[in-house]
């Protein structure tokens, strides 16, 4: 069985290492607004300081669905998706596999870059922990409910549009509980409590989302 | 090993293709599906192969219902829809390595080779699939039968179709060598296809 896991992890990257415009196309998307917040705002420490955490986590979001469409849609133009819901694999295994493969190339490289970007808000250093250490739990759960998503609107005329509709409440909490642990922490508060929020919404969405990405993707064939 | 379809019906949207289909594929037999465009062939292909759910009536692998069986009916089967199911970024033998590993079988780098050898695209393996004509694409999707022989029932669904005389002559060996060793082959087709086997049924759609 994890032979099955393994094997579409490893293709789902490969996939993207030939595609390397796609995955570099939302970092840039990232750093060039986190990087456009302190040209627009002006340099302004305390502001730049209150700012910081909450700009970082929006334009993580954001970047996270961005790269959300690509999850199945071009399985889905080709026909592999249809091959792999009569794989010998269990669509399940195959679709967890899908969703750690995209955190890997979006959710991990957003994590690494943000304590980067977190300097120029000179945020410190205790809070650039936080926010690194926030993104990598908040980024699953961004990467585990957008797959029920780009499942749902699979084939769907305007289906970005519809996508960025379904999902982005279901990512509020992830936001503002994120974006919450690293404020406390450069208000010299600890941010147990959020990080603890955040790791519950990731313990639920990977018990609830696969399941009901598999089913949306059983309906779309149907 | 037999596969038993009884009073299959079908409705896309409102309209109903076809109800009351039955047939039994024993070893070494082959289906043909007949009728005209948007009689249901390909319909009635995407239910026998699992991917989409009857409006009625069942179908039974080995005597057991395939909603049931799922997995180990997947394991049996091999389906070759319109699409290709194959990725551009991919060369013809990476596409082919991934298509056996979904398919829970393993094949090595020389039955790979042989297999695009036989299709006879043996001179544009290392070339990513985004470089090959519609036919050449088509034949890297087929030469998955070359390695399926260890894969009982075969589902193709037009799979003439962009293909040149003497690949369409491959591809009929294949199924012939197929059905010769037990296999099972579900074809659809608007023209006489020149297989020999006597074991074969035909259904007629619309």
């Amino acid at each position: 069985m994890f032979q099955g896991l393994r094997s579409i992890i490893a293709r789902d990257l490969r996939l993207s290492m030939r595609r390397r415009g796609d995955v570099l196309n939302h970092l840039v998307f990232f750093v060039i607004v986190v990087t456009l917040f302190p040209l627009g705002v002006g340099p302004e420490p305390n502001l730049m300081h209150t700012m910081a955490p909450g700009i970082v986590w929006v334009a993580a979001l954001l970047a996270a669905m961005l790269s959300l469409q690509r999850l199945f849609a071009s399985d889905h133009a080709d026909g592999t998706l249809e091959q792999m819901l009569i794989s010998a694999h269990p669509l399940g295994l195959i679709v967890i596999g899908k969703i750690i493969a995209h955190w890997f190339m979006s959710g991990l490289p957003l994590t690494l870059l943000a304590p980067v970007l977190g300097v120029q808000f000179d945020l410190p250093q205790q809070a650039l922990w936080v926010l690194a250490l926030s993104l990598l739990i908040g980024t699953p759960v961004l990467s585990l409910i957008g797959a029920v998503g780009a499942a749902l609107t699979l084939g769907v005329r305007g289906g970005g549009v519809l996508l960025a509709l379904l999902v982005l409440p279901l990512y509020v909490p992830v936001l503002i509980f994120g974006a919450g642990g690293v404020a406390a922490v450069s208000n010299g508060m600890g941010a147990g409590p959020h990080l603890s929020l955040l790791g519950a919404f990731l313990a639920l969405s990977c018990v609830v989302a696969p399941w009901a990405a598999c089913a949306a993707l059983r309906v779309a064939y149907d | 090993m037999t596969l038993e379809v009884k009073d299959l019906a079908c409705e896309r949207g409102d309209v109903r293709l076809f109800s009351g289909v039955s047939f039994a594929l024993g070893e070494g037999e082959l289906l043909l599906v007949q009728g005209p465009n948007g009689s249901g062939k390909t319909s009635l292909l995407r239910l026998v192969a699992g991917l989409s759910r009857p409006v009625a009536g069942e179908i039974r692998w080995a005597g057991e219902d395939v909603r049931e069986l799922r997995e180990s009916y997947a394991r049996d089967l091999l389906f070759i829809g319109h699409a290709n199911a194959m990725k551009d970024e991919f060369t013809a033998e990476e596409n082919l390595a991934v298509a056996r590993e979904m398919a829970g079988r393993s094949s090595s780098r020389e039955e790979r080779a042989a297999a695009l050898e036989r299709i006879g695209l043996a001179h544009r393996a290392k070339l990513p699939s985004r470089y090959l004509s519609q036919g050449q694409k088509r034949r890297v999707a087929l030469a998955r039968l070359c390695l399926a022989a260890d894969t009982p029932l075969w589902i193709l669904d037009e799979h003439f179709a962009a293909l040149d005389a003497r690949a369409l002559e491959t591809v009929v060996a294949l199924v012939d060598e197929h059905l010769a060793r037990g296999g099972m082959a579900i074809l659809t087709t608007h023209q006489e296809v020149a297989i020999t086997t006597r074991l074969r049924h035909v259904v007629a759609l619309g």
